[in-house]
């Protein structure tokens, strides 16, 4: 991949109140340097909800709609609505939210606006888990993981369940552009950000953000950890554009042993279940890769109308 | 003034063309309908140019006016019933942020059994949620009250939410004349939207970040009090200024008929007050000093007004379309309480009528007005009646 330079603009400040090693901290910033001030962000009930700062501090640069926990995509909407009717066209609308009020609680109101069509960007900053109130297991929440409300105990009862895909919901929404991105990789999260910018209609980028409480890390493994998760395919880098894949392979890629045993929240794991967890890894990223062999082999442009 | 032949549902949707409405968020629900697909033709055809979002639910509904309200939008919609009760966590967003977002509420019944005929249960649970809530008892009125309340809602020293209800199917889908009124009339009475604050790029500020215990949560909570406490005189200030316009205006926050010297009066909400009027022309013209108090407007409650009426009549009967389980009808407990601080309180009796719908006849309402003169001199027979309730050895 072709390297970027970052914009240098800066519209988040110091003085937020994210912890050491926040990767939803880096993603934020990232973003706002991507998109530039004229922006408007809704952000529901999630960690960024409140390390903006307390009222009346605010460390972000634009304008920001602070909203209930389900109605990100429909505040965005209602955001996009207005300044249409005032004739205000050059601002990005982005909806920004964790995994659990875009994949859980908030996804009907995802469905809605992706399925109107709606002029907006909508991050969701994936941390894995509902972070802001204490480590809960979500839908996004990988398969293996331990949380305070998935803790395992002397029935072995972590996550049993494989995490949800956001971008593949998407997808099957037919959206105009669909995008996984790591904050372990600025160049290519500030790229997706201003490529979605450029296309008109929804837009949906899900950004995987270690979390140093909730996955029981170092915070100064913030960036290691999520080159590991790409480079181990446990998180797939890929964009989806009109339907047709475009994935990110890495170099050479990484047994899921060594992104997994980096984690408290997977310390508990035995031989068999990290070998399990590969097989489903493989499994997937084999899909994926057909998936864009299938979408790239046919020229979609013509069939998906307008 | 072009005179139209419309129902309730269609006089709503003319109020928010003539309101200029920008923003309208809808989900549709029975009886509601016909509101939210009259204003989709009126931005088809271009004769109201606003944005219609077509959301998939009543919480996206009014999560989309919120967000479109904080952006500097006029905005508009419409529901019922559930639809109400599942926006009820954001209509409590939209006091908190003080958008003056205005709605009409089609009063009906909740589930289950399914009922979709008129109830006040779904409007008087939103009681402590901060909006305006105003009855309405024809579709002129409707009409009228929804342009009244944006010019209340959004005076920069009220800056609240409001709605305005109208009974299922009785005002809904009953066709009346009303009068139209010319939109550059409704335009040099309401002006366009400019609110103090809204996200705005070029003065970014965070809308609705965390407050502690020891900042500002609890002032900005007693700014929404004093807020609602001031759109009393507003309202009427505003309802004073729409009758120079039109002629027409709906008695304030009390709208009272024949309580001058009275004997006994019934208080209530909605359409039953219209068969109450009938009920006391007839009682009047054979020598019974009876009257009505009608409700107009539950938030801000008409607490004042009441008190007045209260030193002057004897017996009221409140006549509530609903009932708070383990207490008593919303209304009766609400008028007792505003009636506590007088030392020569009137009587009061609780009538629960037409509840999911059924009937309010002119024979019902002269039996409790029969009741109330004769509790008027024998004293109080029972504090609470279910009228016209179907006994299990008769249905």
């Amino acid at each position: 991949m072709a390297k970027l330079p970052l914009p240098a603009e800066e519209n988040l400040s110091p003085g937020h109140m994210g912890c050491p090693g926040c990767g939803a901290c880096i993603a934020m910033r990232l973003a706002l340097k991507a998109l530039g001030k004229r922006t408007i962000l809704a952000i529901p009930a999630c960690c960024w909800a409140v390390m903006p700062g307390v009222y009346p501090y605010n460390s972000i640069d634009v304008p920001v709609l602070f909203t209930a926990f389900e109605t990100a995509a429909a505040s965005a909407s209602g955001i996009r609505a207005a300044l249409d009717v005032r004739g205000i066209k050059d601002v990005n609308v982005v909806a920004w939210a964790g995994d659990g009020g875009t994949l859980d609680i908030g996804i009907q109101a995802l469905s809605g606006a992706v399925e109107r069509r709606d002029d907006i960007i909508y991050v969701c900053y994936d941390n894995e888990a509902y972070m802001n109130t204490g480590i809960q297991r979500s839908s996004s929440t990988p398969i293996g993981a331990w949380t305070t409300t998935t803790p395992g105990g002397s029935t072995g009862n972590w996550k049993r369940e494989p995490k949800k895909s956001g971008v593949e919901i998407m997808v099957a929404h037919r959206i105009p552009y669909a995008a996984t991105a790591c904050v372990s990789y600025p160049e290519d999260f500030v790229r997706k950000l201003q490529k979605a910018a450029s296309i008109r209609g929804p837009k949906y980028i899900q950004v995987l953000c270690p979390c140093p409480p909730g996955w029981k890390s170092d915070p100064e493994k913030t960036i290691t950890i999520g080159r590991l998760a790409v480079e181990s395919c446990m998180w797939p880098m890929y964009e989806v554009e009109n339907g047709v894949y475009t994935v990110r392979k890495p170099a050479k890629r990484k047994p899921v042993s060594e992104y997994l045993m980096m984690q408290g929240r997977f310390r508990h794991l035995k031989e068999e279940d990290i070998e399990m967890i590969q097989k489903l890894v493989d499994e997937e990223w084999e899909l994926l890769l057909k998936k864009e062999e299938m979408s790239q082999r046919e020229k979609p442009a013509d069939s998906r109308g307008p | 003034m072009v005179k139209k032949l419309i129902n309730g549902n269609y006089a709503a949707s003319y109020a928010s063309k003539l309101a200029r409405a920008q923003v309208i968020a809808a989900y549709p629900i029975t009886p509601q309908t016909n509101v939210v697909e009259l204003i989709a033709d009126f931005v088809a055809s271009g004769e109201m140019k606003a944005k219609y979002i077509c959301v998939e639910s009543e919480h996206s509904a009014m999560a989309a006016c919120i967000a479109a309200s904080a952006t500097g939008a006029r905005t508009f919609t419409a529901t019922s019933s559930q639809g109400l009760l599942l926006m009820h966590e954001l209509l409590h967003w939209a006091s908190g942020a003080r958008l003056p977002i205005v709605m009409v509420n089609v009063n009906r019944a909740v589930g289950p059994p399914w009922s979709v005929w008129a109830d006040q249960t779904d409007s008087i649970s939103q009681r402590d949620t901060g909006w305006m809530q105003f009855y309405s008892e024809s579709t002129q009125e409707l009409l009228d009250t929804v342009i009244m309340l944006y010019k209340v809602a959004e005076s920069p020293d009220i800056l609240l939410p409001g709605f305005v209800t109208e009974d299922a199917f009785y005002l809904s889908h009953t066709y009346e004349p009303v009068d139209i009124p010319e939109q550059a009339m409704v335009d040099s009475f309401l002006p366009p939207f400019d609110p103090p604050f809204k996200l705005d790029v070029d003065r970014p500020h965070g809308l609705g970040s965390l407050s502690m215990p020891h900042q500002w949560y609890m002032e900005m909570r007693y700014n929404i009090a004093e807020a609602m406490d001031l759109s009393r005189r507003r309202i009427l200030e505003v309802e004073r200024e729409w009758r120079e316009l039109t002629g027409r205006s709906y008695g304030g926050l009390l709208d009272e008929y024949g309580t001058d010297g009275a004997d006994a009066i019934i208080a209530c909400a909605g359409t039953a007050a219209s068969t109450a009027r009938e009920v006391v022309d007839d009682m009047r013209k054979v020598g019974k000093r009876v009257g009505l108090a009608r409700i107009r407007c539950l938030r801000p409650f008409p607490t004042e007004e009441l008190r007045a009426l209260g030193r002057r009549v004897p017996v009221i009967g409140v006549m509530d379309r609903c009932y708070t389980f383990g207490d008593g009808g919303p209304l009766f407990t609400e008028i007792k309480s505003a009636l506590y601080q007088l030392r020569d309180r009137p009587l009061v009796k609780n009538f629960v009528a037409g509840v999911g719908g059924r009937d309010i006849t002119m024979k019902t309402i002269e039996k409790m007005f029969e009741n109330l003169l004769r509790i008027g001199s024998s004293g109080l027979d029972r504090e609470k009646e279910w009228v016209d309730l179907k006994r299990p050895e008769v249905v």
